[in-house]
């Protein structure tokens, strides 16, 4: 039986050796017809020849859309959050918008229009000095979608340079690990409050205060995963033929983070947008001129208890949660989609 | 065990002081103003024998040794505006106790729910309840707290017939405040629970447990839910931490004679000292909390301390 299994693997191969070398004489013959501009051109990718040459048009970030296309409500939120984020930026643009910040005065009586109830003439109402609840709306989503993303951006950009230096180059690793066993002992919140009341109130204040806790995190965690991965085989081949050093961290260790730096970004954006709620709240937040869902909410806080004025709290609670579950929701889908376990 | 007991309280113990010194030395770049209760009728020689007095004139390495002399003797400073010349001391003294009392409250509520959601979430896995619990989980992680803490007062003291205002003496009047406060560590310890038992219910051991034919729900306590206690210990600071920040607000949102209500309002009056001393304390609870996290997990985990006792297996 051994026997007859041996011979029978021998004249496979054999077959094979020869259907492979004729394919070759016949790609030869053809390669031959090809002018020398054609000969030294990209192959394309034929489906046809994926078993013979075991080439794939596996792509990452290919297989990333897929899979997240899968999720229908993650995809409906991302348009709605482009939407949301679109009509911010043109919803001044817009015919018969009033001023956000202009207080409204009745042109008969000379009276400010204040605590209009929503309507035709404004259509969310009016706050007690007077402005357009609809205009301070947008532009205080415009604000706080504002320092959201600048507070992601910032700390990914600081978190991923710092965890890169600190999990490749062995010599910083001691010192910045110190620094974090420290940094990580303070309360988030305290470091927020104080550089807050330090600083006077203004969107960079906000900005600064709230990147200056949150990088440390990112930074630790890429630190751990490049140490993971750092040594691997494929990344000492790569070193061995002279890779430059950030050729190898682009190329071959951040892909591999991709999904959890995306996940981190979107989740920072509600958190900050939260952050500034509650930094308003103390006292310590943006001055009224600078709308922000946060200076909008608190003003709707302080009327809650009054049925007929609820409305200065609600329709901003209401935009703040669909852009806060938005961003929540796409984040934890993208990073299911960014993992390559669940790729096909 | 002990050497790694020695160490981490070191760290913690380094971790403060350097902590105090920063908070020192940006508290000083305040404006004078939050040193003085009548600022604008001072002259300008009142003005610089009044920072003399407090020793604001002196080089900074001298302020900052004075501040930590005077701390180990208990002394956190005057307080200038709030309650003029009263020692912070003696203004948080009546505060701490409430604030511990409505913090330990809110960590044993969200124990007592969250724990009991997560295990019935992943015995119902794919269930209603399961779905129910994950869309509560979604909506306490997604919706900042400043906002859902708002809908809860407006609604809740409705509901419960309370007035807005916090009664010490009360019992209804803890229950909106502490639930609120535990809302959030209710939905983490519910998702963190929910996803370790269902991870675990594919390992080897419960399945030898499934083989013997021992009912589900034993397995599930007996078992998995044991296994899961060791690893929650290491989120209990961080749950800890939410606690107190969540008391910053709620406190001040109920009018609850607490330190968080307090910091809300000596920010408000730019009392200087008072802030310092609140945001020192604060400091210390969370670097406290976060060594007593680290110690009990040591302490819980048998395989780490019976590991060693075993010479190192």
């Amino acid at each position: 039986m051994g026997m007859k299994q041996l011979s029978f693997r021998h004249s496979k191969e054999a077959q094979l050796a020869d259907s492979i070398n004729e394919a070759t004489k016949k790609q030869a013959e053809e390669l031959s017809k090809l002018s020398e501009e054609e000969l030294f051109s990209f192959a394309e990718f034929k489906e046809s020849e994926v078993e013979r040459t075991g080439f794939s048009d596996y792509s990452y970030w290919g297989s990333t859309l897929r899979a997240f296309r899968k999720n229908k409500a993650a995809v409906f939120l991302v348009f709605v959050l482009i939407a949301i984020l679109l009509f911010t930026f043109i919803q001044p643009l817009l015919p018969g918008q009033y001023d956000p910040n202009t207080i409204n005065v009745n042109p008969e009586t000379g009276m400010q229009y204040r605590n209009v109830p929503p309507g035709k003439q404004f259509w969310l109402g009016t706050n007690s000095i007077g402005q357009d609840l609809w205009a301070r709306i947008w532009a205080g989503t415009r604000t706080s979608l504002f320092i959201g993303m600048s507070v992601a951006l910032a700390e990914a950009l600081i978190g991923i340079t710092v965890g890169v230096l600190w999990g490749y180059v062995r010599a910083l690793d001691f010192i910045f690990t110190e620094i974090y066993n420290i940094l990580d002992n303070i309360p988030n919140t305290i470091i927020l409050i104080l550089i807050s009341y330090i600083l006077k109130p203004s969107v960079t204040t906000l900005i600064f205060a709230m990147c200056l806790t949150g990088w440390i995190q990112m930074a630790r965690f890429i630190r751990n995963q490049i140490l993971i991965i750092r040594d691997r085989d494929y990344n000492t081949a790569s070193r061995c033929f002279g890779t430059p050093t950030w050729r190898i961290v682009i190329k071959n260790l951040l892909p591999y983070l991709v999904s959890v730096i995306m996940l981190r970004i979107a989740l920072t954006i509600p958190g900050a947008i939260g952050s500034e709620v509650f930094i308003t709240y103390i006292g310590l937040g943006l001055p009224l001129d600078i709308p922000s869902l946060g200076n909008l909410i608190n003003e709707g806080r302080s009327l809650m208890m009054s049925e007929s004025l609820r409305y200065q709290l609600v329709y901003p609670t209401i935009i703040l949660s669909i852009v806060t579950i938005s961003f929540y929701i796409i984040g934890n889908a993208f990073s299911d989609a960014a993992d390559p376990k669940n790729h096909v | 065990m002990a050497k790694y007991l020695i160490k981490r309280i070191a760290r913690s113990v380094l971790t403060l002081a350097i902590i105090l010194t920063i908070v020192f030395i940006l508290l000083r770049q305040m404006p004078i103003e939050g040193y003085f209760q009548n600022f604008d009728k001072l002259t300008e020689v009142q003005i610089q024998v009044g920072l003399e007095e407090m020793g604001l004139t002196d080089p900074m390495p001298v302020q900052v040794f004075n501040f930590f002399k005077n701390l180990l003797k208990g002394d956190l400073g005057v307080s200038r505006i709030y309650r003029a010349n009263v020692p912070v001391t003696e203004v948080l003294k009546d505060k701490i106790p409430v604030s511990i009392k409505l913090g330990s409250a809110a960590m044993a509520v969200s124990l007592l729910l969250g724990l009991p959601m997560g295990i019935l979430m992943a015995n119902f896995k794919g269930k209603f309840f399961d779905k129910m619990g994950t869309v509560f989980i979604i909506f306490i992680q997604a919706v900042p707290a400043a906002v859902y803490y708002l809908f809860i007062q407006l609604y809740g003291t409705k509901l419960l017939g309370t007035s807005l205002l916090f009664n010490q003496n009360d019992f209804k009047a803890w229950i909106l405040p502490v639930l609120s406060m535990s809302l959030g560590n209710i939905a983490y310890y519910g998702m963190w629970i929910r996803r370790y038992m269902v991870d675990e219910s594919t390992k080897d051991y419960v399945r030898l447990a499934q083989a013997k034919g021992l009912p589900k729900r034993k397995i599930m306590f007996r078992h998995v839910f044991r296994n899961a206690f060791v690893p929650l210990a290491q989120y209990i600071p961080t749950a800890f931490l939410n606690t107190v920040i969540g008391s910053i607000y709620i406190e001040s949102l109920y009018s609850i004679p607490g330190m968080g209500g307090l910091l809300v309002q000596v920010i408000q009056k730019s009392d200087n000292t008072m802030v310092q001393g609140i945001v020192l304390l604060y400091a210390c609870v969370g670097v406290i909390g976060l060594l007593l996290g680290d110690i009990l997990m040591v302490v819980l985990d048998p395989r780490i301390s019976f590991g060693k006792k075993a010479g190192g297996r």
